[in-house]
């Protein structure tokens, strides 16, 4: 059983349904995240995993049912605001600015601190004794004309770029071109430009893809140490059975876009439907 | 507005909407298979013309003999552009094609000003009698009309045919929909793509020399027009799909002559209104009227 | 590798800014006429060029449309600075409507109102064009500058329609000219090296990662376009008082200006300023160059008439083979840079000590 944690809810995800013309893609998911949890989404190819995703960020539009995001119902916002809001997440074939250096890429993820107003005027909304009221700053022409105020903007976006890369331990590499970087880093780039957006809660889509068993380990302790670093909550799409079962501490399974399991680890190893799900697909477990 | 002025403007509007049609099939085939807008399909037309125009007037052919081999040098032509400057480039990103498309309607349009040269010809090169007026009612109609119409329906059936009943056609088809499997099922990729422009340059050839007969002139830059707004047909009947493109050309051609014949006052800004439907249309409904069907992958 | 300092990048800068100062200033003392008009039309070209790279290039939207806001900046520019009794002539047609037709003011501010005119059409036309992608929105940037055509060449009553405006004073000096590039320069590249730059670079490399990266993709596009259209502008203002006649004909201000800007920005390599302005010196100088071929010529007592047409068709074939074997253009997505001629030239000497 799981026990049902006092802690904040992070992510809530109601009745959540999206149909592709008559295909039913995703079919009333119901989830949540609570705050520094770290939890599976498996399921075999094509179940609608990385669709659940796209509706969280805001990429598509569900067809029914809600995405709660700290209380706030972030149904059908665009997908900046949603970033802005604090929800950054990794693609499943690495999509990096692959002309753009490496620091460079970090730095894009910081762009957002420039153009959050829309996020800062959904915040304020939602709870204006919490939040301060949005103040709209003409960042674009101060970044034209370089004024102080963008100039000191500029340099503190640079140190904290810096600083994740460190944190990630990419710092060397910071001005080589992101697709010079071997495959393993790339996948940390990812994950730092994501959290270059100071973001809440991180979604990471099969992240462990391609590594072999000793980069996947490292892996794992690499999403634990910036989990505490940057406390997160995280969402994790994975195959690799081994690696969720050591990771996760909750782990959600997906089959033609239906929930038939979620539990803890060792329920999921032992859970029949699971194991036939998997049958015929790819024989992890 | 009278009923054989209505009537006379249905007419030219039919007329003027079958040879958008069969300059729009080219581009929504070529589309349809390698994602490019051929801006240089419009120029491929205009050079037919002027095969034609000097093997009849230099060469002293019989006028039908003229325009058939016209119609088989654009023919040639189209594919000899693709062959040089577009199937390099197929890999590439899909813009560095069109600005390559872009540039050998400019490459094709200076060449016939240098070697025909700049200065408009006149196209009276077929017999005194087309221009033969019947009058039927009260409406004047030029033989011409009826030859053109008669051509331009032959040619669609004919192309319809070849499309939906040969093999060959429905390899074309297919390979539209998806080019590495078709190229797995056996079919020679390069060679349908070929044909592909052959057909698509020779119908609109086909629709130049017509067009030059009616308008009687022929100049190095008479394909620009038309083919853009050709596209814009294409378009409009939703791209990729044929019989689209034969729908499209009707009724923006059919649009054009009815709203200068209702409005004559906008007769000015008659070349405005294809683009102001391609906006309209490309805001609202961009997969036009057949749909084809198109998702990208996140 | 030496990395060259900021200090030094700045002293060298400065240097090289007022070298080119003192140049223009020889150039437009002592070059005549003819030299000096080239020179002059050079930066206009640059502008078009530079500002047609920020949306074509950094951007990575596949505009067409920017001879529709090089002709707006013309048209408003030249109505603002025509003389009262210039536009009474010219307006045989229709009369020029008030409150125009009373107005007359300096260069510097019509080509300014110029240029906001322009980025007020690029909005216009951008706000809608910016929801297509690829080839969709060039077709419909092409669209729309067709439409801008057509509309001027109809009305008489504020563009003297087909008959175009003559008797534009010819303002446009060398110093006008590379004082307006010199602007536009510096604003888009130092939109280019800011935050903002970094985020169009990012999402014209691939849109779906910019969104997840908190980039309002729709809003920077646009914004892009904006900037680019009011630079369309200012270039259209100089270059219609370089010509000193303007009329809506397609090769004047129509898709033929497009595609002489759209070589320029290829030349130099999509996405670069520097690349960009270099597009526009070859261009223009070749431009000059290739008039040899279309003027009648004795050679060694042969007289070869002259070929009209040759000069396009030389550059369209050249344009081809860029595409086809050198789509980097000369400098590719890079910017000329002290750093570059630092590695290029003193490292190769460094290393074969």
């Amino acid at each position: 059983m799981i026990e049902i944690s006092k802690k904040k809810s992070v992510l809530k995800l109601e009745n959540l349904t999206i149909k592709f013309g008559g295909l039913t893609a995703v079919d009333s998911f119901n989830g949540y995240l609570n705050e520094g949890e770290l939890v599976g989404l498996i399921g075999p190819n094509g179940a609608g995993k990385t669709t659940i995703f796209n509706m969280i960020t805001g990429i598509y539009k569900p067809t029914f049912g809600n995405v709660i995001f700290n209380n706030i119902d972030i149904t059908g916002m665009k997908p900046h605001v949603i970033t802005h809001l604090g929800v950054a997440r990794t693609f499943q074939n690495i999509r990096l600015f692959s002309e753009m250096t490496v620091l460079e890429n970090v730095l894009v993820g910081e762009h957002s601190w420039l153009t959050n107003f829309a996020a800062q005027k959904v915040l304020y909304k939602h709870n204006p004794k919490v939040y301060r009221r949005p103040k709209w700053k003409p960042w674009f022409w101060s970044a034209v004309l370089k004024t102080p105020d963008y100039l000191k903007m500029e340099r503190e976006m640079r140190d904290h770029a810096l600083e994740l890369l460190k944190a990630v331990d990419l710092e060397r590499y910071a001005n080589l071109k992101a697709s010079a970087l071997p495959y393993g880093p790339q996948r940390k780039l990812e994950i730092a430009r994501a959290l270059a957006t100071k973001p809440m809660l991180l979604l990471l889509d099969e992240p462990a893809a391609g590594m072999n068993p000793q980069e996947t380990q490292e892996l794992l302790e690499f999403i634990e140490n910036i989990r505490k670093r940057f406390s997160l909550t995280i969402l994790l799409i994975e195959h690799d059975m081994k690696f969720v079962m050591g990771i996760c501490e909750r782990i959600y399974v997906l089959d033609y876009g239906k929930i038939i399991a979620h539990g803890l680890p060792k329920e999921i190893q032992n859970n029949k439907k699971v194991i036939e799900a998997y049958l015929g697909d790819e024989v992890y477990v | 507005m009278s009923t054989s002025n209505l009537i006379q403007d249905l007419i030219n509007g039919t007329l003027l909407g079958g040879l958008y049609a069969l300059i729009a099939v080219g581009y929504t085939m070529v589309y349809g298979i390698l994602r490019l807008i051929n801006f240089a399909h419009g120029d491929i037309l205009m050079m037919g013309v002027y095969f034609s125009f000097y093997f009849i007037a230099a060469l002293t052919m019989p006028w039908w003999l003229g325009f058939i081999v016209g119609i088989v040098g654009a023919g040639v032509l189209g594919f000899m552009v693709e062959r040089i400057a577009y199937r390099p480039l197929r890999s590439a990103p899909r813009i560095s094609s069109l600005i390559t498309a872009i540039g050998m309607s400019f490459f094709l349009e200076s060449l016939a000003v240098v070697v025909f040269g700049g200065i408009p010809k006149s196209f009276n090169l077929y017999p005194t009698f087309f221009s033969k007026i019947l009058i039927i009612g009260h409406t004047r109609i030029q033989v011409l009309t009826f030859f053109i119409l008669a051509v331009t329906f032959l040619l669609m059936f004919v192309l319809i045919w070849l499309l939906y009943k040969t093999k060959i056609g429905i390899a074309m088809r297919a390979i539209s929909v998806d080019i590495p499997t078709t190229s797995l099922m056996g079919a020679n990729v390069d060679n349908i793509i070929g044909l592909t422009f052959i057909i698509g340059s020779m119908l609109a050839a086909t629709s130049g020399i017509m067009w030059a007969m009616r308008y009687p002139q022929v100049q190095p830059y008479m394909g620009f027009v038309p083919g853009l707004k050709a596209f814009i047909a294409a378009v409009i009947g939703g791209i990729g799909s044929v019989p689209g493109a034969l729908v499209g050309g009707f009724l923006l051609g059919m649009v054009e002559i009815l709203i200068v014949g209702f409005f004559p006052n906008l007769a000015g800004y008659r070349d405005a209104f294809a683009y102001v439907i391609l906006i309209v249309l490309l805001m609202f409904r961009p997969s036009g009227i057949f749909k084809v069907y198109s998702e990208q992958k996140v | 590798m030496k990395r060259v300092s900021v200090k030094m990048n700045f002293i060298l800068t400065t240097i090289l800014v007022i070298g080119s100062g003192f140049f223009l200033l020889f150039a437009n003392n002592s070059f005549g006429d003819y030299w000096s008009r080239i020179i002059t039309l050079i930066a206009i070209y640059a502008i078009m060029a530079v500002s047609y790279t920020l949306v074509n290039g950094v951007t990575g939207i596949f505009s067409l449309g920017h001879a529709g806001f090089i002709a707006v900046g013309a048209y408003t520019a030249a109505l603002l600075t025509l003389p009262i009794h210039q536009k009474a002539m010219s307006f045989f047609i229709q009369p020029l409507i008030w409150p125009l037709n009373s107005i007359q003011m300096g260069f510097l501010p019509a080509t300014i109102i110029g240029g906001i005119v322009a980025a007020f059409f690029a909005f216009i036309v951008g706000y809608p064009s910016l929801r297509l992608t690829g080839d969709y929105f060039a077709i419909a940037t092409l669209a729309f500058a067709e439409i801008i055509r057509i509309v001027i060449q109809n009305s008489y009553s504020i563009t003297n329609g087909a008959l175009g405006l003559k008797g534009i004073p010819s303002y446009t000096t060398i110093w006008w000219s590379w004082g307006w590039l010199l602007v536009t320069i510096v604003v888009i590249g130092s939109l280019k090296f800011s935050s903002y730059g970094r985020a169009l670079r990012a999402l014209s490399e691939d849109t779906v990662a910019a969104r997840a990266m908190g980039i309002n993709v729709f809003r920077h596009q646009l914004m892009a376009f904006v900037v680019s259209g009011f630079f369309a502008g200012i270039g259209g203002a100089l270059y219609a008082h370089w010509l000193t006649t303007i009329d809506p004909r397609p090769t004047s201000l129509g898709i033929m200006l497009t595609f002489y800007v759209l070589i320029m920005i290829v030349l130099g390599g999509l996405g670069s300023i520097s690349g960009a302005v270099l597009g526009a010196i070859f261009f223009a100088i070749a431009a000059q160059w290739l008039r040899i071929v279309e003027s009648p010529m004795n050679l060694f007592g042969l007289k070869i008439p002259g070929i009209p047409g040759m000069s396009m068709l030389i550059f369209a074939t050249v344009f081809i083979l860029i595409m086809l074997f050198w789509r980097r253009g000369i400098m590719g997505k890079r910017e000329l840079s002290w750093q570059l001629f630092y590695n290029f030239f003193l490292k190769e000497a460094g290393d074969r000590n």
